[in-house]
């Protein structure tokens, strides 16, 4: 690097599998300043969390075959019946608690380094935040909105103050967090502009519906409108609406999107287990993106009822997620699956990758027949030339997901 | 700027308690340590930017870095500068070394004292 401010894009020329600089990460006009030590921060810990997930987890799957399977085993007097025997059983190996130790502290680490960057420029950035919204009609906030149980009960993923703490009025600080920090776990594995799983679902349905031209669409909890941006632009003759519970993400959403040119999102502050302000029938896709492990069953039941009463005929609802725990899943990669659920702050993580999903789709009133199942990846190429060939195990790492979803 | 706001709500806990998977000291320190670890690596690539920019803008070629060899009189004082340093973060090690002898000259808590003091005090 010269000084120049352009990091390089392409690998060097020696033998390198790892990520790039985060530098590679689109700098947008919302994007929070950030000094030289802060991007180190990001780049070591993006790094340390690649360290834990390649040369560190394997051990872990080593010292279950070989020490605490056999000891649970022995001591049962049979082989674990579920991942939840798994996971106590692990808890008693050094190798589990060690590398659970450290992952734990890397996502505090995580936390702490973007809030870091993000509440010590928060006045300059509400402040931009304020001149980009300010009158704009695309931005609808709920000062009055109850935040639903299941946002305020744990700070999901260890992110203090979820995704609605404002810390004074006008504050995007959570939103500029999120977004400064999110290389840290995803090592731009999600692209130049955090947004692989919007363009996973794009390619999907450019590839699937190829003649589908939605004309309202519906994203329900958007966060900042990373994944949503990319539906916008490939329609950008459709209404989208971004919904999410947390005004400061919202607010950095909006003044995010413009920034980056995309001008037909409207970001609503809104709870979706109940939208008395949309009419019946009036959208034709209702899209989330690593959404529904964040909710409760109760919500999730109540928003798959709102997203059957909210799409048109022939309209599309459609989940990016994590895959289910199927018997054919080893209990093994369950229980490594399920560690969010109990060390990270995802409290309905494993009871959401447990549950018929296709019976809570058909209770909402979906037909049977019209579920939808399938696989959809993002390509990272752009910013991570190595990731492709990247073949190690990572329990949720890459840039690959399951879809679930019903036609109307 | 919000430096002081920053220092409070940076390394905010998280709503919900805290998981434990070693002994509880042992993880607090794993965790302080980590840090130091990351601060490192911070420093150390603040460093390699120092180099390449003193590089690019022909103040010095980084082999002059690797090739430099101290001077009698420069390697003293690194010499000195390490000597401090290891003295400084291993402080505690000393101390309970110089401890083992002391108790043998009847070094005592300083509660064990106020206990004595107070009975002269009495008496």
């Amino acid at each position: 690097m010269d000084g120049s401010g352009e990091a390089p894009i392409v690998a060097a020329t020696v033998d390198y599998d790892g990520m790039p600089d985060s530098r590679v990460v689109g700098r947008h006009g919302m994007f929070p300043h950030t000094t030289h030590d802060d991007v180190a921060r990001i780049n070591f810990l993006a790094q340390l969390n690649r360290h834990l997930a390649m040369n560190v987890a394997p051990f872990v799957k080593t010292a279950w075959e070989k020490r605490a399977e056999p000891a649970a085993r022995a001591k049962a007097g049979r082989p674990a019946k579920d991942r939840h025997e798994v996971r106590k059983a692990l808890l008693e190996d050094p190798m589990f608690t060690t590398w659970s130790a450290l992952r734990r502290l890397t996502m505090e680490q995580r936390q702490q380094a973007g809030r870091w960057i993000a509440v010590r420029e928060a006045e300059t950035l509400a402040a931009k935040a304020e001149v980009l919204t300010r009158g704009d009609s695309r931005l609808s906030l709920d000062p009055a909105l109850k935040i639903p149980r299941y946002v305020s009960a744990v700070d999901h993923h260890c992110m203090p103050g979820s995704y609605h703490t404002e810390l004074f009025p006008g504050d995007v600080s959570a939103g500029a967090n999120y977004d400064v920090g999110g290389f840290i776990t995803t090592g731009g594995l999600l692209g130049r502009w955090s947004d692989g799983g919007g363009r996973a679902i794009v390619e999907w349905v450019k590839r699937e519906k190829p003649n589908w031209a939605p004309k309202r669409i519906l994203d329900i909890g958007a966060t900042l409108g990373q994944n949503v941006l990319p539906i916008a632009a490939a329609f950008p003759d459709a209404e989208v609406i971004a919904l999410d519970v947390g005004a400061p993400m919202l607010r950095y959403g909006l003044a995010r999107a413009k920034a980056l040119g995309i001008d037909n999102v409207r970001f609503v502050q809104a709870d979706a287990s109940s939208l008395p302000e949309f009419q019946d029938g009036s959208f034709d896709w209702i899209q989330t993106t690593m959404f529904l492990h964040e909710l409760s069953l109760t919500s999730m039941n109540a928003i798959f009822a709102e997203s059957h009463r909210l799409l048109k005929p022939g309209g599309l609802v459609l989940h990016v997620e994590q895959p289910q725990y199927t018997p054919d899943m080893p209990l093994y990669e369950q229980a490594m699956r399920d560690w969010d659920a109990f060390y990270n702050n995802e409290p309905f993580w494993s009871t959401l990758h447990e549950i018929d999903l296709d019976a809570r789709f058909v209770e909402a009133g979906f037909d049977r027949p019209k579920l939808i199942h399938d696989k959809v990846s993002a390509d990272a190429r752009d910013i991570f030339p190595a990731a492709a060939d990247d073949t190690v195990e990572d329990f949720g790492r890459k840039a690959a997901w399951r879809l679930v979803g019903a036609e109307r | 700027m919000s430096i002081a706001l920053a220092l409070d709500e940076a390394g905010r806990k998280p709503a919900g308690k805290r998981p434990y998977f070693l002994d509880r000291e042992v993880e607090r320190v794993l965790a302080i340590t980590m840090a130091a670890v990351q601060e490192l690596a911070v420093a150390r690539e603040r460093i390699d930017t120092l180099e390449r920019l003193l590089e690019a803008k022909g103040i010095l070629a980084r082999g002059e870095i690797e090739s430099f060899a101290p001077s009698p009189e420069q390697a003293v004082e690194r010499g000195q500068w390490t000597q401090e340093y290891l003295a400084r973060v291993l402080r505690i090690v000393q101390q309970e070394g110089e401890a083992i002898a002391a108790a043998d000259k009847g070094d005592l808590y300083s509660e064990e004292v106020a206990a004595e003091l107070t009975a002269d005090a009495r008496g």
